[in-house]
């Protein structure tokens, strides 16, 4: 207890009751939501990458196709390159925002979401390439995981386009309304959560499959 | 990319045939029955009394914090209820099946239940006591007390909040619904590999068992990112880290558990399912899968779930021991270092479920270390339990007795605790009925709290307090079931009997099981006077009405406005000066001021998106088990359309006129006369209008509360 009984408390000079009070910042509020959630999205990553570390070993290539033997290097650089461009478009797209240009903002998420497509369009490629000669998950335990975790990946690379072109929308029919504008804001980390997930699935997917 | 799969399949219907209902088993058809009475009666007299209006606008389609907590804790009873139907089933059927010579019946060899149907029953009590009735009862309580502490008046995310309820009942209502459609799960609540996997679980019982605990995990997610925010972003002005209720921080330090394990959850269920639907090889024996990898991914969810579980339970406990000794909490700054102590730990511990699964002594012996730590931040609380009434004026109430309980179960599950954490000990009694009863002393001792945190916060919810007669008769048959269905169970898991058994081959055990029988009759009689005090309760409710500080002596933000709680939670929001604010404002003369003029207040408005968002996934969650691809493609192509639907609707939010403000206030300070608010509910329209027993100290009301008469006097 911090005010001890002995201690004489005057009511006139506290503040008991808070008028008119303006309630909270719903701005920071919805993007400090937005993070929790890209904190339950980063443990459900976190999850698949222990897994392909646990089923990375001799044993659950089963008889299948090692990762050196099947990552190609063209197609990951292709799409790093890609989704990292379409993050800095998203970037100047919220310069934009900054000074309030509409068509800024809706330009710059329309190049964003144009090379998300890109990547989605390259890993497709990869993918239909890698099926077509019979490397698929059912192949072997550590097939399974290397293809859960690029689809999971591309899974959220379609989100973001949708919300994208959800967004487009939203700023035609409403210009900056503040729940444009959170969302907006949002959709920023969604969309650089995305590249840094790809970063590390570069790492451990490629990168050191490409070395085992 | 689908498995194949055995037996019949047709587009339309899937895996779904007429065989499929289980209209043969007395037992299920006895229970269909009763559940068919209950909801013709349920729904006739909603459609007689003209009450569909009513319940839409008012609950399902609400997005009231304090609306959303009670359907919590509903659908939280509702599965308890049915989690003890199969504890009563179990029991009876370990007491009947022992020995060659034990009679069986229907269809049975030995006892009432075949094997299949036991495996069923176990693995549903499972999982409907810690998912489906421990979780959405805890959810529920911080969902209604939460805001109320913090002096906010809705969580952060009210819409949110909503989806999250419905997702849980849907994943509920899909347990329930299993018992009617198919069959459940039978190999154990939290599963095992390769035994789950399709070729050797064929059935569309894991199926169930995995969408129902899919759908748990996401409105469990959704919740816990809401709680946070709401913790982090909406307290008071003045209420600044180190003067919040210690519930709720330990409602912060549960929902950070929740939010970094459950997701872990959703990905060894999820890779489970790959396998079963696209015929990956994650968990399976052979072609590269790692049966260990299931393990690990489920238990690094499994263990800290647990601290989920306790840890709002332990905020309870200290809510209720302070008010009902009439002192400030003992050590605050330690309980909420130990609150978090308790929550980092938990995540160092989850191999603990398997010692005996091959690990090196090394890291059995890290393990067991890790566990072991466990006890000083609990013990840290106990003391402080201990000492918070020591010298205080403790008063035996109802919340009182089932705090007591809750720290005396805690003593013996924790003490059982320490024994199992050495991997030595464990050895011999793994997978036994020492583990049983250990954990149960636990899951009791949530129990506990939570029946304590009802009896304590009910009339603040609903204006009035729970009768105490037929209360206490429940709570002592509790203390009579709990402890002859589990000490027997410590003496049984000694001995080296083993869970889950449909059939007992040591006829030395008898005695003991049928002493756990005697037990469940203690219980079942306790669930009689469970109903009587809320009958009693609900029909005396004129004589029990309360005002603001329903008990006179309690101390955090939520006593400072009425009972039953109006729509907007605080006419002014409070500006905090200490910890413990409303014991502050009573002991310096200062309860009865307010701020004079009222304001319009900001609400969000009723939204029914929630529920159809919540069906829809019960839908594509059905359409999934059954494997129907075109519902579930339907269902899930309309949720997404609903969520963008939702994104473009402006009119959202709605204004309380500071007149109606005003009316409500009134009448809740002035209105010691007739006007009663409807029974049982949180006020009728946007607004409560409540009644303040004259004199019971509410806002406004006198400054001192009144001593009742069961108070002991000063001494």
């Amino acid at each position: 207890m911090s005010a001890s009984t002995t201690q004489k408390i005057d009511p006139n000079r506290l503040t008991l009751w808070e008028r008119h009070y303006p309630g909270h910042d719903m701005i920071s509020t919805r993007t400090f939501g937005f993070w929790l959630y890209m904190l339950t999205d980063a443990m459900v990553y976190a999850a698949l990458f222990a897994s392909l570390g646990v089923l990375s070993h001799a044993v659950n290539l089963a008889g299948g196709p090692p990762p050196s033997a099947i990552i190609n290097p063209v197609y990951a650089y292709g799409e790093t390159i890609t989704l990292f461009l379409s993050v800095l478009a998203y970037g100047y797209s919220m310069v934009a925002l900054k000074s309030g240009s509409r068509g800024g903002v809706v330009g710059g998420m329309f190049v964003s979401m144009l090379l998300g497509v890109v990547f989605l369009a390259i890993a497709a490629t990869d993918m239909g390439h890698l099926f077509a000669q019979g490397v698929v998950p059912e192949t072997s335990g550590f097939l399974s995981i290397f293809f859960t975790i690029l689809i999971y990946h591309a899974l959220h690379i379609v989100v973001g386009v949708v919300w994208m072109l959800v967004m487009i929308a939203q700023i035609a029919r409403d210009g900056f309304s503040a729940n444009v504008v959170y969302r907006l804001i949002n959709l920023r980390l969604f969309w650089h959560f995305q590249a840094v997930i790809w970063v590390f699935v570069f790492t451990f997917v490629y990168l050191q499959g490409m070395v085992a | 990319m689908l498995v194949h799969l055995q037996g019949p399949w047709n587009p339309l219907l899937g895996r779904l045939t007429l065989q499929q209902i289980p209209y043969e088993n007395p037992i299920l058809l006895g229970t269909f029955i009763f559940a068919a009475i209950l909801g013709v009666i349920v729904l006739g007299a909603t459609t007689r009394y003209g009450k569909w209006g009513y319940v839409w606008r008012e609950w399902l389609t609400t997005v009231d914090h304090k609306k959303i907590g009670v359907m919590y804790c509903l659908v939280g009873l509702v599965m308890l209820f049915r989690g003890f139907i199969d504890a009563l089933m179990i029991r009876t059927q370990q007491a009947i099946a022992i020995g060659p010579n034990s009679p069986g019946a229907l269809g049975a060899v030995h006892g009432y239940l075949t094997p299949f149907h036991v495996g069923q029953i176990y693995t549903a009590h499972g999982l409907i006591m810690v998912v489906f009735a421990a979780t959405p009862l805890l959810v529920g309580i911080m969902n209604i007390i939460v805001p109320l502490q913090i002096g906010a008046r809705d969580m952060a995310y009210p819409y949110l909040n909503a989806l999250g309820l419905w997702l849980t009942t849907a994943g509920g209502a899909l347990v329930m619904l299993s018992l009617f459609v198919g069959n459940f799960a039978h190999g154990g609540w939290y599963g095992f590999v390769p035994y789950f996997e399709l070729p050797y679980s064929p059935g569309v019982g894991v199926d169930y068992w995995m969408w129902a605990f899919q759908l748990s995990v996401l409105g469990t997610t959704m919740g816990s990112i809401n709680l946070i925010a709401t913790i982090v972003k909406m307290r008071a002005p003045g209420m600044t880290w180190m003067r919040m209720p210690i519930f709720t921080w330990a409602s912060l330090s549960t929902n950070l558990i929740a939010l970094t394990s459950f997701p872990v959850l959703m990905v060894a269920l999820g890779l489970l399912g790959m396998d079963r639907y696209l015929g990956t090889h994650f968990y399976t024996a052979g072609m590269g899968g790692n049966l260990m990898l299931y393990n690990d991914l489920f238990w690094i969810w499994g263990h800290p779930e647990v601290y989920f579980l306790i840890l709002p339970a332990f905020g309870m406990m200290s809510e209720i021991i302070p008010t009902f000794s009439e002192k400030t909490l003992f050590g605050y700054a330690t309980m909420v270092i130990a609150s978090f102590a308790i929550g980092g730990v938990s995540w160092g511990v989850w191999l603990h479920h398997f010692f005996t699964m091959a690990a090196a002594p090394n890291v059995n012996s890290f393990y067991s270390i890790t566990t072991m730590l466990v006890g000083i931040p609990t013990g840290v609380k106990v003391f402080n339990w201990i000492f918070t009434m020591y010298r205080g004026r403790v008063r035996y109430e109802l919340p009182m007795l089932w705090a007591l309980l809750a720290l005396f179960l805690l003593l013996v599950g924790g003490m059982t605790g320490m024994m199992n954490a050495f991997a030595s000990n464990d050895y011999m009694w793994h997978n036994g009925l020492f583990v049983v009863a250990h954990f149960h002393m636990m899951v009791l001792l949530i129990a506990a709290s939570v029946f304590g945190a009802v009896e304590y916060w009910f009339p603040k919810v609903f204006g009035f307090k729970l009768e105490q007669k037929w209360g206490k008769w429940f709570f002592w048959f509790m203390v009579l079931g709990t402890g002859w269905v589990f000490v027997p169970m410590f003496f049984l898991g000694m001995a080296g009997m083993t869970r889950r058994l449909d059939y007992i081959p040591y006829t030395q055990w008898a005695p003991y099981l049928h002493i756990t029988l005697v037990g469940m009759a203690f219980y079942v009689v306790a669930v009689l006077f469970f109903v009587a005090h809320l009958y009693v309760s609900l029909r005396d409710r004129e004589k029990n009405r309360v005002g603001a500080d329903a008990w006179g002596t309690s101390r955090n933000l939520e006593w400072m406005t009425h009972s039953p709680v109006p729509a907007y939670n605080f006419a002014f929001i409070p500006h905090v000066n200490a910890r413990d604010e409303w014991a502050w404002r009573k002991e310096n003369g200062i309860a009865e001021l307010h701020a004079g003029d009222y304001e319009d207040i900001h609400m969000p408005k009723n939204t029914g998106i929630p529920l159809f968002l919540g069906l829809l996934s019960m839908g594509l969650a059905f359409a999934l088990v059954w494997r129907i691809w075109w519902l579930a493609l339907l269902c899930l192509v309309l949720m997404v359309a609903l969520i963008i639907i939702r994104s473009f609707d402006r009119d959202t939010d709605t204004t309380i006129p500071a007149r109606e403000v005003e009316r409500v206030e009134r009448a809740a300070r002035d209105g010691s006369s007739g006007s009663v608010p409807p029974a049982g509910v949180l006020g009728d329209a946007v607004i409560a209008t409540s009644t303040v027993r004259s004199g019971s100290g509410g806002i406004g009301g006198n400054t001192t509360s009144p001593r009742p008469s069961w108070a002991p006097r000063n001494r």
